[in-house]
């Protein structure tokens, strides 16, 4: 900073207060000479569109920069050329996911039929088939590692925040932390480590599914709920200890139901980014063209690893296994979209709402 | 978020206060509660050291496997798996150097620049770019961005063959390194994006009245203010991204037809493979001391995350400390 501070006083010597200074909308006029050059080379010379978009994006910016350079000098120069860039960045952003959800609903949107829902690929060869042995595989195994994690995650948020303190609650915060970037392959292999002790190599199950993506949710769990507990006013723990209420009870019947919608959320957020892991699924679940109800036996379909063979392994001939992928794709993102957005309601509508 | 941090750290302290009044500590309900949430957190202590365990009682066996049986194309474990580890950093690197200065931008769009009243939503919709399963990442990234991409490739490698990352020839389906690297570009902006903007909200408000009091133009007072004090906030958000650009397994698995070779050619159809993508690809069909090598390889990815990560949020949790303090 000190340095800053004595660079600085040079500066405004330079620029007297009376300084010239661009019209206030002229970022727009000159986007617009800059658009419309580009959509003339689009017209008139077939260039392609992404191509007149680049271009029309750097005329911008070279155009305000040296209107800028010449009018107000070289510091609002560089002030409105930065502008552009960071602006430029985040625009460059959206377009992955517009292009995304784009992509899968214009090819998956064929795929979608009563068919596709209600049959599995049973017997299938080329034409038809479906995900329904992949959406009950999915709802299964998700739903089994959300039995796992919950309770697991729910009962440490609670060590954490109300009971821990000293060396061990710091590591484990710290350690759950580090979790959340264990690599999902790591945790499948981990999952077939764990369960060919017990059964023999070669192992497949659903069950072990689940036990893969628990340690994927648990984290997730814990931190939400760390820190919706963190949330909770101590005035309110202290009124019900206060008036004799145990601990345990105070913390069953007062803290949680207060932070209830938070923890619901972060459920619901660790359940989306678990349905879309694919590599331990594929990994210890398998993969079948049968409905297998039984997480305790033989392999298990789920709509990631049905998106991922059917990419993978078409058949002949390949666009129909193609097709199905991108239908299975397009389910998934709409799962995926709609937890997230039930967590957003959940958090929006069940959360006490203070005064503040 | 520091804030509700804070704030709620003298809860501990209100929780504890039953220590005063002795009984309470002893009634039964109160043990068994207090017991089963201590355990669960060592039940995460536990599952750590587990996974690493059974990686390595697993993994042992193919640590010293050989021969084109066990190790196919490679004579040993570690010639086997030093291609796979270089092809992993190489396309944890390119997302990186793609991610992080764009990640940074965003950040400072949405922490600076946007107006308050979107800039919330704003970074919901980067979030989102979180929640699209990597699957369908891996589908899009084969199927529509690899055939977009090569007329580029056509054009690096003609034009700029001279550097060695283009010394093409140019893939003709166009799913190549360089195509992983930007799926998994996509796939880690979000991480960085959001730890950044967290970092770059925190930078003290005094601080950037001060810089725009001496007048300073925004560019400026960001320069001098906030990249000062988000540079290491900014350093570790970038590892949180490598640690999961290194374990992406699905993208690269999908995308690129890899082989065991070491190549700087981003833009040719010869490619190096990733640990996870070759885990992915060959366990499917592997089958005994196979099995034992993928779980070594496996071990060792499990290893470099863990120590990316753990670095990353060792120097989050210091940054934490001081801003606290502060």
């Amino acid at each position: 900073m000190t340095t800053t501070l004595q660079k600085d006083p040079s500066a405004p010597t330079e620029e007297p207060l009376d300084a010239k200074q661009l019209p206030r909308l002229v970022n727009w006029y000159v986007l617009g000479g800059a658009v419309v050059v580009g959509g003339v080379l689009n017209l008139l010379l077939g260039w392609n569109l992404a191509g007149c978009a680049v271009l029309a994006l750097i005329l911008y910016l070279v155009a305000i920069y040296v209107l800028a350079r010449v009018v107000e000098g070289r510091r609002k120069a560089t002030n409105r050329l930065m502008t552009g860039l960071v602006t430029t960045a985040f625009i460059l952003a959206l377009l992955p996911l517009v292009a995304v959800v784009w992509t899968v609903v214009d090819n998956g949107w064929g795929a979608l039929s009563a068919e596709f829902f209600s049959s599995s690929m049973r017997n299938v060869v080329g034409e038809g088939g479906g995900i329904y042995h992949a959406i009950w595989g999915t709802i299964i195994i998700t739903g089994l590692s959300t039995l796992i994690s919950v309770p697991i995650g729910i009962m440490t948020g609670i060590y954490l925040v109300e009971y821990g303190s000293g060396a061990l609650a710091r590591q484990i915060t710290f350690l759950v932390d580090v979790m959340t970037g264990i690599p999902s392959i790591v945790a499948g292999l981990f999952a077939y480590a764990l369960f060919e002790l017990f059964f023999g190599p070669g192992i497949r199950m659903g069950i072990g599914g689940a036990v893969a993506l628990s340690l994927l949710m648990t984290p997730i769990i814990i931190r939400s709920t760390e820190e919706m507990l963190k949330l909770v006013p101590d005035e309110l723990r202290e009124a019900s200890l206060a008036l004799g209420v145990p601990k345990w009870r105070t913390i069953v019947k007062v803290v949680l139901p207060t932070a209830i919608a938070g923890i619901v959320t972060g459920i619901t957020i660790g359940i989306a980014r678990v349905i879309g892991e694919t590599a331990p699924l594929l990994i210890i679940a398998g993969s079948t063209d049968s409905v297998n109800f039984n997480p305790f036996s033989e392999q298990m379909m789920t709509l990631p690893v049905f998106t991922y063979f059917s990419y993978k392994q078409p058949g002949v001939p390949p666009e129909f296994g193609i097709e199905r992928a991108w239908g299975a794709a397009l389910v998934l993102i709409l799962i995926v979209l709609v937890l997230n957005l039930v967590a957003r309601l959940v958090s929006y509508w069940f959360s006490p709402k203070v005064k503040s | 978020m520091a804030s509700p941090t804070g704030a709620g750290a003298p809860g501990n302290g209100g929780g504890r206060s039953p220590e005063v009044t002795e009984p309470v500590r002893h009634r039964l309900g109160d043990r068994l509660f207090s017991g089963t949430a201590t355990l669960a957190g060592i039940l995460i202590l536990v599952i750590l050291a587990g996974v690493a365990i059974f990686l390595l009682t697993e993994g042992w066996p193919g640590l010293s496997a050989g021969g084109p049986e066990e190790t196919p194309g490679a004579s040993s474990f570690w010639s086997y798996v030093g291609p796979l580890l270089f092809g992993t950093v190489l396309a944890a690197a390119i997302a990186l150097i793609i991610a992080t200065p764009l990640a940074i931008g965003i950040a400072l769009f949405i922490s600076h620049y946007a107006p308050r009243r979107i800039a919330g939503s704003l970074g919901y919709l980067i979030d989102l770019l979180a929640a699209v399963p990597s699957v369908v990442y891996g589908l899009w990234g084969a199927l529509y961005l690899a055939p977009k991409l090569q007329p580029i490739y056509d054009w690096l490698a003609s034009n700029l063959s001279f550097i060695p990352f283009f010394a093409g020839p140019a893939s003709p389906t166009g799913r190549t390194m360089l195509t992983a690297g930007i799926v998994l570009a996509i796939m880690v902006l979000p991480i960085i994006t959001a730890i950044s903007r967290e970092v770059f909200l925190q930078t003290p408000k005094l601080h950037e009245e001060a810089a725009l009091a001496l007048g300073a133009t925004r560019w400026e007072m960001i320069r001098m203010t906030v990249l000062p004090y988000g540079r290491s906030g900014v350093v570790s958000a970038a590892m949180l991204g490598l640690g999961r650009a290194l374990g992406e397994t699905l993208a690269v698995a999908m995308v690129l037809s890899p082989s065991l070779v070491y190549t700087f050619n981003l833009i040719s159809s010869t490619n190096s493979s990733t640990i996870a993508a070759n885990i992915a690809l060959q366990f499917p069909e592997a089958s005994g001391v196979q099995v034992n090598v993928l779980i070594a390889t496996g071990l060792v990815l499990f290893v470099i995350t863990f120590l990316v990560n753990y670095i990353a949020r060792a120097v989050i949790a210091r940054k934490r400390d001081f801003s606290g303090a502060g």
